[in-house]
């Protein structure tokens, strides 16, 4: 997994490239307790994300948690495999996804 | 039927996963059902790394099989591990709004969603899970 990283003020969107599964999520899960000090806006561009398993979810779960706290998040870009996850757990309808 | 052993650990989750990937393509098993597996592989191989043994380490057998006229694939998982019953665990209630829903409980929940048949057994101080999925 890579992840790149735009901020705009307090407006950040992150890039999830390639896997996130229990050996990359607690990458993001770091990167993110640092990285949304300040970020109102935050996005999760998916577009290349291909697959994602329980240990994603979870990070995604904890960052929405924030965020609602915050701000606003929203993923973009979501490929019909990952989008398969997340209907199948309820998330679609937890989060927005545009 | 086909197996390997590895040592626990989600290190060698890829180990799992690239030895099932490989008889699943031989098999000209479709994407869709090979992303899947490869789903339930991680979901129940990261459990066992993180559960069985805690807080030692030992050993999981992934065994995979086929089965013609329905075409589907036969996994198994095994390890010495705490006896834990992973069917036993209650599904999480994906209807409740985000403040309401809990982290735990998803990977099994995403095994029973991908797999068509499911079965656990402990017998002689092994857990035992049998998963079948047609394709």
């Amino acid at each position: 997994m890579e992840i790149k990283k735009e901020q705009n003020g307090s407006a950040l969107t992150i890039h999830v490239i390639g896997r996130l599964d229990a050996g990359s999520a607690p990458e993001l899960s770091k990167e993110l307790t640092t990285a949304l000090d300040g970020v109102t806006d935050l996005t999760f561009d998916f577009a290349e994300l291909k697959y994602i398993a329980s240990a994603g979810l979870r990070v995604l779960l904890v960052a929405q948690k924030r965020m609602n706290k915050q701000g606003s998040m929203k993923l973009i870009n979501v490929s019909e495999a990952v989008m398969e996850v997340l209907d199948m757990t309820g998330f679609a309808s937890l989060m927005t996804i545009a | 039927m086909e197996k390997i052993t590895v040592e626990a650990v989600i290190e060698n989750l890829q180990t799992v996963i690239d030895f099932a990937t490989e008889h699943l393509e031989e098999r000209d098993c479709p994407m869709k059902v090979l992303m899947q597996t490869e789903l339930v592989i991680e979901e129940i191989f990261v459990n066992i790394a993180s559960y069985a043994y805690n807080p030692e380490t030992g050993a999981a057998t992934f065994c995979i099989e086929f089965e013609e006229n329905p075409s589907a694939v036969l996994m198994t998982f095994i390890d010495s591990g705490k006896p834990y019953n992973p069917l036993e665990k209650l599904d999480p209630d994906t209807t409740l709004d985000i403040d309401e829903r809990d982290i735990g409980g998803l990977g099994i929940f995403l095994v029973k969603k991908n797999v068509d048949e499911l079965a656990y057994e402990y017998t002689d101080g092994k857990n035992i899970l049998h998963m079948k999925k047609f394709f």
